[in-house]
């Protein structure tokens, strides 16, 4: 199990939760696992996020290897100019 | 970093390949393309900050013999949801027109007084609504509503609709780390609105037949998004529109989205003839996208010794007519240079009757460093402590668990400091009546879709392809690391920015990616011609690939073992590649996700009039961490460029709505951008932390180094005033009032 840690302006999603267990080899699984718990996740993931996995920020890529004892964090998505 | 024996190219400071074309007026921007046939357009804008559309009457422009097409909402596609929905609606007006300068409906004509008379015969019929511009003022009581429903469910019950989105983070309990504090500083900010202020007004022609292909040449920091959203748009499949980029006069940021592109393919398909739309500045300051103003109010505690004990900031930002400004980014950058136990920030994303913000350097990030970094000036002032070693003793470092969460990977905010305090500003004697300024600045950096293609000419010269427009000198940067990858002659390296049917996509040349992305594409497809010009040394030499390695441009034998063999120069394997195998060329796409983040600190010394409130920047030295300086000066004309800007919001630049709700200043006469005569030589100083993401360790660093101005000028001109500013810009009048304020006690 990986421990995701959401921003705590999604806790209206989660039943007041801002640390979620989720079963995932990689960020995809990540989204998708948090998605499956909590169904209401779907539109701001949709909408765009970012995944922080020990301290490297992925914009995009769902296929970015999580580990068990990885410290993950739901960010919001990262824009630039 | 993979380079052990150093770089013989990358570090030097060779002329741009564009230059020549810049200088004798070759280049092509925007407005300089042309085709058979065209017609030119206007658009029809809103005079009104906020009013119902009730109807469009185009009889009389229509029956002018010049005018070949009009459009309105009805000619764009339906049923968009999401982010293109708010794109189409503020590229053209559905039911209300939402902010001064909104488009209403728009003309082709046969020339462009034509188009611009005929813009003038469609009578719009108005009902004129209530209207707000102030972002306190939108999220109060009795405002009036943009759109209902807007809001996502982030947002707390009980705020007003026109709060859209809601974002909380941090970490520890504020409340027991502002008790452990020997001093709590709380202070309110505001900021206006401040345009990206590119010297090219958005430029386009636009082709599409009934057949649904189509053709647009636009200046665009990013081609393929706008081939995605004008697709979009206009209701055609994205592969039938190919978009070439033309040169660009300056985006950062603002060009990172549609505006007019959509427009002129719509007046195309209806007249069947290409469009070209070129906008005035007064539409680019209208209708285009400016930050977002803000409304902060940030609380710090601090021990006498200088240790940070807690960090609250509440961070309101108004980003016009729909949902979308960065109240998120702005949040979690406010507090990054600090490992503090305990923080919390907040922010508001609210809807008010002003234009769709955009983008522009770090977008959020600086107005959060002018409110924290100005209440740990005032923490240092009152406490008697020095503001670098105050920073310094608070540095986030690797490691750091972040404001925002994670910790953090290899950075260089560290360095940064030790270069600012180590630099001969930093001790250097003040005149009378000038005060001395300083701030970090933190910025995220980014990687995105990245494709790139390079060939091989049979004379031993290199065509690289990129699909990230050239915003910063960056064609330079890619043909340096090409060129030291292969081996040869930067002159042997030409660098195109290819159009949408030549490249897998590429994400928009922001975020500060394109040297770190674009540029590890680049040595990457490079190796991949290495990797073939050894097979065919291989091949020729009738031994193991293995066996050949690749130095100073030529294939060699990897050792005595692998035999006794000429090195082969890359000119020579080109020159036969046609017979010993086929054209050589390299590739590579991916989504590089190891941009690496980064962190500046900024001396300003300022003098105040005391009598006309005029300041005067009298000295100015950017430090920054670029990881790994591809090509210096480009890097630090980066740095100069965002403190120049940095120089104008602080001082002078703002968005000046009047009681009407109509853009008071929409002109460079009254919206005032630094010219050279106001600005002093901007000192620079390159930190090189390598960021573990990259080959050769880059970070990028075009956004970064607008993120301290405006905290270390008002740091700076209060020190020179004696008196604390709160408010951007620090105009004249600003200044004479915080004088009399502070005067009157």
């Amino acid at each position: 199990m990986v421990e995701v840690t959401l921003w705590s302006g999604l806790k209206s999603f989660t039943d007041g939760q801002t640390t979620v267990e989720v079963e995932a080899t990689n960020v995809g699984e990540v989204l998708r696992g948090l998605v499956e718990l909590y169904p209401e996740l779907e539109a701001p993931i949709e909408a765009g996020v970012s995944v922080a996995v020990d301290g490297r920020i992925i914009a995009s890529s769902l296929t970015e290897p999580v580990q068990p004892d990885s410290e993950v964090y739901l960010l919001q998505q990262l824009k630039g100019g | 970093m993979d380079r052990p024996n150093g770089f013989k190219f990358v570090g030097t400071r060779p002329d741009r390949p564009d230059g020549m074309d810049k200088v004798t007026g070759r280049a092509k921007f925007g407005a300089d393309a042309t085709a058979p046939g065209m017609l030119h357009a206007a658009i029809v804008r809103s005079p009104h900050a906020h009013a119902k559309i009730l109807k469009i009457d185009s009889t009389k422009a229509e029956a002018m013999k010049e005018v070949k097409a009009v459009v309105t909402r009805a000619d764009f596609a339906e049923g968009l949801t999401g982010e293109n929905w708010n794109i189409l609606e503020n590229v053209m007006a559905g039911d209300k027109a939402l902010y001064d300068g909104h488009a209403v409906a728009a003309v082709a004509a046969t020339t462009p007084l034509a188009a611009r008379d005929a813009a003038k015969l469609i009578a719009v019929e108005y009902e004129v609504l209530p209207h707000v511009t102030d972002v306190d003022k939108a999220m109060a009581e009795g405002a009036p509503v943009i759109r209902e429903g807007a809001a996502d469910k982030s947002v707390p019950d009980g705020l007003h609709a026109n709060v859209v989105r809601y974002h909380e983070s941090g970490h520890g309990d504020v409340e027991a780390g502002f008790a452990e504090a020997d001093l709590v500083v709380e202070e309110s900010f505001k900021t206006e609105a401040t345009h990206q202020g590119y010297i090219e007004p958005h430029a386009c022609l636009g082709q599409l037949g009934s057949d649904g292909k189509g053709e647009l040449w636009c200046c665009t920091q990013g081609h393929f998004i706008v081939q995605k959203t004008c697709a979009a748009l206009i209701g055609i499949e994205a592969s039938q529109l190919r978009v070439t980029a033309s040169e660009i006069g300056g985006g950062f940021g603002g060009k990172t989205t549609v505006f007019i592109e959509p427009v002129a393919l719509a007046l195309s398909r209806k007249a069947n003839r290409p469009v070209k739309l070129v906008m005035s500045r007064s539409e680019v300051f209208r209708a285009t996208g400016p930050t977002s103003s803000t409304s902060m109010d940030v609380k710090i505690g601090m021990t006498r010794d200088g240790t940070i004990t807690a960090g609250e900031g509440v961070f309101r930002l108004q980003g016009g007519a729909f949902p979308g400004a960065p109240a998120d980014l702005t949040a979690m950058c406010a507090f990054a240079p600090y490992a503090l136990k305990n923080v919390k920030q907040t922010g508001y994303d609210v809807m008010s009757n002003r234009p769709k913000q955009a983008a522009y350097r770090a977008p959020g990030s600086p107005m959060a460093a002018f409110a924290v970094e100005s209440v740990i000036d005032e923490l240092c002032k009152k406490l008697d402590l020095d503001p670098v070693e105050v920073r310094l003793k608070n540095a986030s470092k690797e490691g750091t668990k972040s404001s925002f969460g994670p910790r953090f990977d290899r950075i260089g905010l560290v360095e940064t400091l030790e270069a600012a305090k180590a630099h001969p500003h930093y001790s250097a004697p003040l005149e009378p009546g000038q005060g001395r300024g300083l701030s970090c600045g933190f910025w995220f950096n980014h990687g995105g879709e990245t494709s790139v293609s390079l060939s091989l000419s049979e004379d031993g010269t290199v065509a690289l392809s990129v699909g990230t427009p050239d915003i910063g000198g960056s064609r330079a940067s890619m043909c340096l690391m090409v060129a030291e990858e292969l081996g040869i002659p930067y002159e042997n390296v030409r660098t195109t920015i290819a159009d949408t049917a030549t490249l897998g996509y590429n994400d928009v040349s922001h975020g500060s990616r394109v040297t770190y992305a674009s540029g590890l594409a680049a040595i990457k497809a490079a190796r991949d011609v290495v990797n073939k010009l050894c097979a065919r040394a291989a091949n020729k030499w009738g031994i193991d690939k293995e066996a050949v390695i690749w130095e100073d441009g030529c294939a060699k034998p990897a050792g005595p073992n692998a035999g006794d063999f000429e090195p082969l120069p890359l000119a020579r394997i080109a020159r036969t590649m046609g017979r010993t195998g086929g054209p050589i060329s390299g590739h590579f796409e991916a989504t590089p996700e190891g941009a690496g983040m980064s962190f500046a600190t900024h001396i300003v010394d300022a003098e105040v009039d005391g009598e006309t409130g005029q300041t005067k920047v009298t000295r100015y030295t950017v430090v920054q961490d670029a990881g790994k300086a591809i090509h210096p000066s480009y890097v630090e004309g980066q740095f100069q460029g965002g403190a120049a800007q940095g120089i104008g919001w602080a001082l002078n630049e703002e968005y000046i709505y009047g009681e009407d709700g109509r853009l008071q200043n929409a002109v460079f006469l009254d919206y005032r951008i630094p010219v050279a005569s106001d600005l002093p030589m901007i000192d620079t100083v390159i930190v090189e932390v390598p960021n573990p993401g990259h080959p050769y360790g880059v970070r990028g660093v075009g956004e970064t180094s607008i993120c301290p101005p405006l905290a270390a000028i008002a740091n700076a001109v209060s020190d020179a005033a004696g008196v604390r500013l709160t408010e951007l810009p620090m105009s004249p009048p600003r200044i004479l009032d915080a004088l009399e304020r502070q005067a009157h006690g």
